[in-house]
């Protein structure tokens, strides 16, 4: 026996809160609300909808706990992101995992890493992310697209 | 550096949904012969390639820690236990099944045969024997063809079609083959009067899942992906089984 999106539905919480110990509390939220709305549950893809909900309990979470801070994060552009220095987040993510990549992730603005995570680690498909985060598979794709750049850039590679 | 040789066209989303798998085979291939003309698209699609592996090499994939799966675990999986395998559960419990717990692994089954008739059966068209999305047009065909009725749930609602319907032999048994689609692929559904015996598992790429519906044995068969094929199972399960439903 096993739970076998669990794992996913933690890499999710935890890229988008980016604090271990809260995201395995947004898991457990979801998990519990997860339960509970299982009668009402006529999807096709209980994976993607257990990340939907995850998603919705992390950004409810951020928002209680931030006062928003995720949509601040979101309005500015990826250059202009606080230091680790500045941002107890970004320096908590980068101090467990001393990864450029990981940290370049982390500093990325929400709307764009959520969607970066799910293609890049979850391997889903388009069209599963866009049931995931609500936005049309349009918006994955260039979402996706300017995530991607981002990456590139803050590695020196210039997009050609 | 200059830009994609033809920007009117959106290149550059197309040599990542390429990169991505999200194209067809016509698609892939418009890909591979702009990338042959086009410098730009094409170190687009090196920089593609160059980034997942370094994401996917680098940075470290941690899931669950033991103590949220042990707490999660005891929470939702221990007191399903007993309920064993798919078969016999309610709707919800089914549900609660196909998200939270694995598969438990294929015991003595005819999947080989099942997957050979799948396979066989989609060369070169899917091959079907009574052609249509109507189960009042696929219900009765197969009576004085079986000594037993299948379930047709119309599906439609849940995203899959029904295309047709078949008769086969698994294991010198007559069965009824019921064909649904979704996005380009086919399930199979084999039904006959019995227990089904193993949940599922997957065998030379094609997935499979079994349960019971009213002492019928059913297996669905496909190679969509696995999640995708227990969302059919879920949503076969969730039609009522009032006359006229199914
Ligand atoms: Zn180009």
């Amino acid at each position: 026996m096993a739970l076998p999106h669990l794992d996913a539905a933690t890499r999710l919480a935890r890229w988008m809160v980016r604090d271990p110990a809260r995201a395995e509390d947004v898991v457990q939220e979801a998990m519990l609300r997860a339960l509970t709305y299982f009668s009402g549950f006529r999807g096709d893809n209980p994976r993607a909808w257990l990340l939907q909900i995850v998603r919705t309990t992390a950004l409810t979470r951020l928002g209680q706990d931030a006062g928003r801070r995720e949509d601040v994060l979101e309005d500015r552009a990826f250059e202009a992101l606080p230091s680790a220095e500045h941002n107890p987040e970004a320096r908590l993510a980068g101090e467990q995992e001393h990864g450029l990549l990981h940290r370049a992730i982390a500093a990325l603005p929400g709307e764009l890493r959520e969607i970066l995570v799910l293609r890049e680690f979850e391997d889903m498909s388009y069209r599963e992310i866009a049931m995931v985060t609500g936005v049309p598979v349009g918006t994955v794709m260039s979402r996706l697209f300017r995530a991607r750049r981002a990456l590139m850039q803050a590695f020196g590679e210039q997009p050609a | 550096m200059t830009g994609c040789v033809e920007p009117e066209r959106a290149w550059e989303l197309l040599v990542q949904a390429d990169h991505d798998g999200e194209l067809d085979a016509a698609e892939a291939a418009a890909v591979v012969r702009h990338v042959e003309i086009c410098p730009h698209c094409a170190g687009l699609q090196r920089q593609f390639s160059a980034l997942s592996n370094r994401l996917r090499a680098e940075v470290p994939m941690h899931g669950a820690s033991e103590v949220l799966r042990r707490r999660m675990t005891a929470r939702f999986a221990a007191p399903r236990r007993r309920m064993g395998v798919i078969a016999g559960f309610g709707a919800g419990a089914a549900i609660a099944a196909g998200l939270l717990l694995t598969l438990l692994p294929a015991g003595a089954d005819p999947a080989e045969g099942l997957v050979a008739a799948h396979v066989r059966a989609l060369q070169p068209g899917h091959l079907i024997d009574v052609p249509s999305s109507d189960k009042h047009t696929v219900k009765p065909w197969f009576d004085g063809r079986l000594d037993f009725a299948p379930p047709v749930p119309d599906l439609v609602a849940a995203g899959f079609t029904l295309v047709g319907g078949r008769l086969d032999v698994i294991g010198a048994r007559p069965v009824a083959v019921l064909v649904y689609r979704r996005g380009g692929h086919d399930i199979d559904v084999f039904v006959w009067p019995g227990e089904a015996s193993a949940p599922g598992g997957t065998l030379r790429g094609y997935n499979l899942l079994a349960w019971n519906d009213h002492g019928m044995a059913v297996r669905a068969v496909s190679d969509i992906e696995p999640a995708a094929l227990r969302g059919f199972m879920l949503a076969w399960q969730a039609v009522p089984e009032d006359a006229g439903q199914r």
